[in-house]
């Protein structure tokens, strides 16, 4: 009796954990199957910061899923990351070019059935800019007319007492719909460059279930781009699959792709090279000693120039660093290309400009000498400030893998200025954010930048003017402001771009801010996958996959 | 005996309700906003970070806001996480797996260190005694993440008999390399603390008894010295089940397991209390109860020292 009570249930675990074992196989080689639900593309992933909801997304996993998602108005290339009408018609400047005239294309739909008119657009971008909303990306509404009044700024910057008045409007004034399939968008101030900015996902537009119901769209999205939301288990995968009535040009390829979060790059390696994995968009530092994941991976290896950059920034609103002689012999005692070599070696780029290469505008060596090692002329500029009192710290958080560069270039300044440098952690991230914030580094911190667009503005604008949206060293100069706001109202994004160069020289003379790599983008993908185009922003772009041909 | 298990159930409350709050006070205590980090080198707007510092009660003094959780938690609702997914869903995703894993690694070192125990203690000195001294010494001596990588990269990227990482919604068969691993260290433990017991009842006065009176010697090993020496073995393994939950976030790493080791370490980083506060929860459950078999299991090995 005691016996057969204990093998009934010995029988059913031993039976299950057997038919658990069989269906847990990975993938393998290329089937007819391969590229659909039943075997999708295996994406390597990370799990978003934030809801996915374009207006709160700002961060390259939530990203990657959003981009092919939702189709904008306009859509970067992938190869070659350069700005084209998608969704829409035309974007006819004003001779001002203030006033944008938007005509969309017609009969395209949402993955729900919804048509897509200038009222989604319109909505969309009043929901993200409206302050209550608390979204993340607001402040790329802040160009257009009306701004301030649904999104005041604070009196006393965000560090004051003082809370910022509440907003005056929901809607911005400067976007008016003028029919189903036309809208206009009127600026604050003339910028040139506007249409090339509105490739960023947060100006994508956003169809009624939305705004109807938040939480249950947050669980499913729904887009109008060439991929749809299929299922998701938090923490561990999202599927996408692909939007059959999808009117663009650049229609998927594949019928399923699955993205999977990894929580260490070396073991989404690990699964890339046994076929596990079908596309890693980021090789792990480990792969990358000497070239080995070259060997590795052979044709399957993806380099591109990224659009990431690495800097150290001063506290300016700190008395001692108010020379610019002292900023710029700390700039020229850091020897990026050993740095590079020894701690990355090799695998990220010393960088003498102001913005990362792949954008528009870019031009090597714009920082010039005052971006280069040199060891005689930083003792002389280092003399000319008066020398340093005191310890130098250079802060970064520590749970990042930034530690080790930020430590090589601390004893780099050590050892060519003489001058006592000290590395000083913060232990995580937020807190971190939290001191830069609210002003409160007294030496040099980690700082970083992820371009937005492809245009060198985006490296400019929002870091280095005036209140700028993300200028956390405080750096105001007029000579930069007013060289930025010519630059903004060029007749052609070709002469705009050259202003901007202009204005990057402003930043030269005055360092406030000290360039020390980009990164490029290092990826990989399985036999299984033709082709897969990575942007230059780190995310793969999903309608460039293609499943290789089954073997004979 | 029930009146015993019913105190014992009683004194989970206050249990439960001490550990909640010191972990809600903790991970409280993390220096910094959760959200101001989370826009990476962009930095939060002041608009963003007060909207979410509201929502999620965190400029609520701690009682109130551990009030107000706790009450959510009584009626079931477990919270939702800064990226509003709510906890439970990732509760039930994770546990499952991790437990899954953990009774494996428990299986694995059960059978494997108890049998090596027994059988050395029994041989004596000899080429046996001397592997297994060795091996576990081996084991004990390098940590768990050494063990896992090179498993995986020997038995996943090199000789290609198991994928390297784990499914999403791994089985028990995908689970057993990681359950080893996992368990390697305590199999180490288990099977010295088995010996030396063994050895101990060896020269004791009633088995050289009962070898007198002449029962079979199978009988004499398998009733009277393995029943006594294996209560020690028994409180290890009880209390090991919650480590091996609890401890399992490196092994999860390393095979990508979807459980709850990464799930808690990632909200700790986070500052999230509310999926870090439920997801211990749970563990201190998991040991309280697993305490509680264990004392009750002493009873059936020896009624001697049961708790009655």
């Amino acid at each position: 009796m005691r016996r057969t009570r204990m093998a009934a249930p010995v029988a059913a675990t031993l039976s299950v954990a057997l038919l658990a074992a069989g269906c847990g196989g990975g993938s393998g080689g290329v089937t007819k199957k391969t590229g659909t639900l039943d075997d999708p593309i295996v994406v390597q992933w990370g799990e978003p910061e934030n809801p996915l909801v374009p207006t709160n997304t700002t961060e390259v996993n939530g990203g990657n899923v959003l981009d092919p998602l939702f189709t904008g108005l306009v859509e970067y290339e992938p190869k070659t990351f350069k700005p084209h009408n998608a969704m829409a018609k035309s974007i006819e400047p004003s001779p001002d070019k203030k006033t944008y005239t938007v005509e969309l294309k017609e009969g395209w739909k949402f993955h729900d059935g919804e048509e897509v008119t200038a009222d989604n657009f319109v909505r969309a971008w009043n929901y993200g800019a409206y302050a209550p909303n608390g979204q993340l990306t607001a402040s790329f509404f802040s160009k257009i007319q009306g701004y301030d009044e649904v999104h005041p700024s604070d009196p006393d910057g965000d560090s004051g007492p003082k809370e910022p008045p509440k907003p005056t409007a929901e809607k911005m004034s400067g976007l008016k719909v003028v029919d189903d399939h036309t809208f206009t968008i009127t600026l604050e101030n003339p910028f040139t460059i506007f249409p090339t900015t509105l490739g960023y996902s947060a100006f994508a537009p956003m169809p009624d279930v939305f705004f109807e119901d938040k939480a249950k769209y947050e669980k499913t999205p729904i887009g109008n781009g060439p991929f749809k939301f299929e299922k998701r288990t938090p923490k561990q995968s999202l599927t996408v699959t692909s939007y059959d009535k999808y009117k663009g040009e650049d229609k998927a390829q594949v019928d399923a792709v699955k993205f999977k979060v990894y929580k260490k790059l070396t073991t989404a390696y690990q699964d890339l090279k046994s076929g596990n994995l079908d596309v890693q968009r980021q090789v792990p530092t480990s792969a990358l000693v000497g070239g080995r994941w070259k060997e590795e991976l052979g044709d399957n290896a993806i380099q591109r120039e990224g659009m990431l950059t690495a800097t150290l920034s001063f506290p300016l609103y700190k008395e001692k660093f108010q020379d610019p002689n002292l900023r710029k012999a700390i700039s020229m005692a850091v020897d990026r290309e050993s740095i590079m070599k020894s701690v990355f070696s090799g695998s990220r780029e010393a960088m003498h400009e102001w913005a990362a290469p792949s954008v528009d505008g870019f031009e090597a060596g714009r920082c010039g000498q005052w971006c280069t090692y040199d060891e005689a002329k930083a003792k002389e500029y280092l003399k000319k400030a008066g020398g340093f009192q005191g310890t130098l710290t250079i802060s970064s958080n520590a749970d990042g893998s930034h530690q080790e560069w930020v430590k090589a270039v601390a004893g780099s300044i050590r050892d060519t200025l003489g001058i006592k440098v000290a590395f000083q952690p913060v232990p995580t991230f937020s807190e971190f954010r939290e001191k830069i914030n609210s002003h409160k580094m007294t030496g040099l911190f980690r700082s970083g930048w992820v371009a937005d667009y492809p245009n060198i503005q985006t490296f400019l604008g929002p870091l280095y003017s005036t209140g700028g949206s993300s200028n956390d060293s405080g750096y105001s100069s007029p000579a930069f402001d007013k060289a930025m706001q010519q630059a903004s109202s060029a007749s052609s994004v070709k002469q705009a771009n050259e202003l901007y160069g202009q204005a990057a020289d402003v930043l030269s003379k005055d360092m406030p801010v000290i360039p020390i790599y980009s990164q490029p983008i290092q990826a990989g993908k399985s036999d299984r996958v033709a082709t897969a185009t990575m942007t230059p922003r780190r995310s793969l772009a999903l309608t460039t996959l293609t499943v290789a041909k089954p073997k004979e | 005996m029930g009146r015993y298990i019913l105190r014992r159930l009683l004194q989970l409350i206050p249990v439960f309700i001490g550990t909640t709050f010191i972990i809600y006070a903790l991970v409280w205590a993390i220096p910094g906003n959760p959200f101001a980090g989370k826009c990476g080198s962009r930095g939060c707007p002041p608009t963003y970070i007060a909207e979410m510092t509201q929502q999620y009660n965190l400029d609520d003094p701690i009682y109130v806001s551990y009030f107000k959780y706790l009450g959510d938690l009584l009626t079931g609702n477990f919270g939702e996480t800064y990226s509003g997914i709510e906890v439970s869903t990732l509760i039930q995703n994770a546990y499952p797996v991790t437990l899954k894993l953990a009774l494996i690694a428990l299986v694995i070192e059960g059978v494997i260190g108890i049998s090596a125990g027994v059988l050395t203690a029994l041989r004596g000195k000899g080429f046996l005694d001397s592997l297994v001294l060795a091996s576990t010494l081996f084991l004990i001596a390098i940590p768990v993440f050494v063990t896992g990588f090179v498993l995986q990269y020997l038995l996943g990227v090199q000789l290609e008999w198991i994928d390297p990482s784990v499914s999403s919604d791994p089985g028990i068969g995908e689970l057993i390399l990681p359950g080893f691993v996992l368990g390697s260290l305590s199999m180490a433990y288990i099977s010295r603390l088995s010996r030396t017991s063994m050895l101990e009842n060896k020269s004791a006065d009633y088995i050289r008894t009962a070898t007198a009176k002449g029962l079979a010697p199978r009988r004499v090993v398998g009733i009277h010295m393995l029943r006594n020496s294996l209560i020690p073995v028994v409180t290890f393994l009880g209390t090991d089940l919650g480590a091996l939950m609890g401890g399992a976030i490196v092994t999860e790493g390393i095979f990508n397991i979807p459980g709850i080791g990464g799930l808690v370490y990632d909200a700790i980083l986070g500052q999230e209390g509310t999926t870090v506060t439920a997801v211990v929860a749970l563990l201190v459950m998991v040991y309280l109860l697993m305490n509680l078999l264990v004392d009750v299991l002493y009873a059936a090995l020896d009624p001697r020292i049961r708790y009655d």
